[in-house]
């Protein structure tokens, strides 16, 4: 049994069409479309972080006071410090969750695939779980 | 059929050659988890020059052998839902007519993406990952657009070349 053969034709397909300008078009359309939604819904503002493991809630911090939590038993290290928070240290191999920015607006999160750890930022609205966390 | 099984065989080294090289390059874009895709050249040249079942299998075992090697059991779960849904969308685009193999690539590397985000939301539990749809997007685009044209360059040279023959 011999692979079946495609003609590729030179002539017809050398440049971009115009099907591939509409493509790129509506890529840009839809990635722009996400950024203005996050950047509309994520407002500024000190809220609090969520820790999820394995979709479970694990706590609840307040971006307003610095301090370092350790996650899951010391799998991951959260660094809240002036209103932001980051992961600074992680056991998994490939630190992706490290290596990304700190974060402090509304929906924004830090992602540990590897321990299935989540930190989200959450409104200031819901900080009475702040109190029992702490 | 043993050019067929040789040829497969090729094809199956350069696309693991290309995953090796790309750990080797130190390119990260500032942005975690994103690359080129060097791998994916050699799947749009198999796409375009075989069936689509062979591109298929050789996406499949490419990221087995790959994750094995250079990954880790994490890391074979995302690359196989990025190239699946990247090599469906692709042969769709390819078998719709009136897209250059640019457009097609360009198709691929933003459904690679946009399959590995969806896989990390069921994985984690959370569509909060959303906000990061804009970064895929645009790196999915350009990295597929620098993908099709060095798919478009080799396909022209290999334009009287056969497989089986």
């Amino acid at each position: 049994m011999k692979l079946e053969l495609k003609k590729f034709n030179l002539k017809e397909k050398i440049d971009l069409q115009r099907k591939d300008w509409v493509l790129i078009a509506i890529i840009i359309f839809v990635a722009g479309l996400a950024l203005l939604l996050h950047e509309f819904i994520g407002g500024k503002g000190a809220g609090c972080v969520t820790v999820k493991v394995e979709g479970k809630i694990e706590g609840v911090y307040s971006l307003a006071k610095d301090r370092v939590i350790e996650i899951n038993d010391g799998t991951n290290i959260l660094e809240i410090r002036n209103g932001t928070a980051d992961v600074t240290g992680a056991d998994c191999p490939d630190k992706l969750c490290v290596n990304q920015k700190a974060i402090s607006k509304n929906g924004e999160s830090i992602i540990c695939l590897p321990n299935k750890v989540v930190v989200t930022v959450d409104s200031s609205e819901n900080s009475e779980f702040d109190a029992v966390a702490q | 059929m043993k050019d067929r099984v040789a040829y497969f065989g090729i094809f199956t080294a350069l696309a693991l050659i290309f995953s090796y090289v790309e750990t080797l390059i130190p390119i990260s874009f500032g942005i975690p988890g994103v690359k080129l895709g060097l791998a994916n050249l050699i799947i749009v040249i198999v796409l375009y020059k075989t069936a689509l079942k062979d591109a298929c299998m050789l996406s499949v075992v490419r990221v087995l052998l790959a994750g094995f090697l250079f990954g880790n059991y994490f890391s074979i779960i995302y690359s196989l839902a990025g190239a699946l849904l990247s090599l469906f969308v692709m042969a769709m685009l390819k078998k719709a007519g009136g897209f250059s193999v640019i457009g097609v690539s360009i198709a691929g590397g933003v459904s690679h993406n946009i399959g590995q985000l969806i896989v990390a939301m069921l994985v984690v539990e959370t569509f909060q990952v959303a906000y990061y749809v804009p970064v895929l997007l645009t790196a999915g685009l350009i990295t597929g657009c620098v993908i099709g044209i060095l798919a478009q360059e080799m396909l022209r040279r290999l334009l009287h070349w056969r497989i089986g023959s």
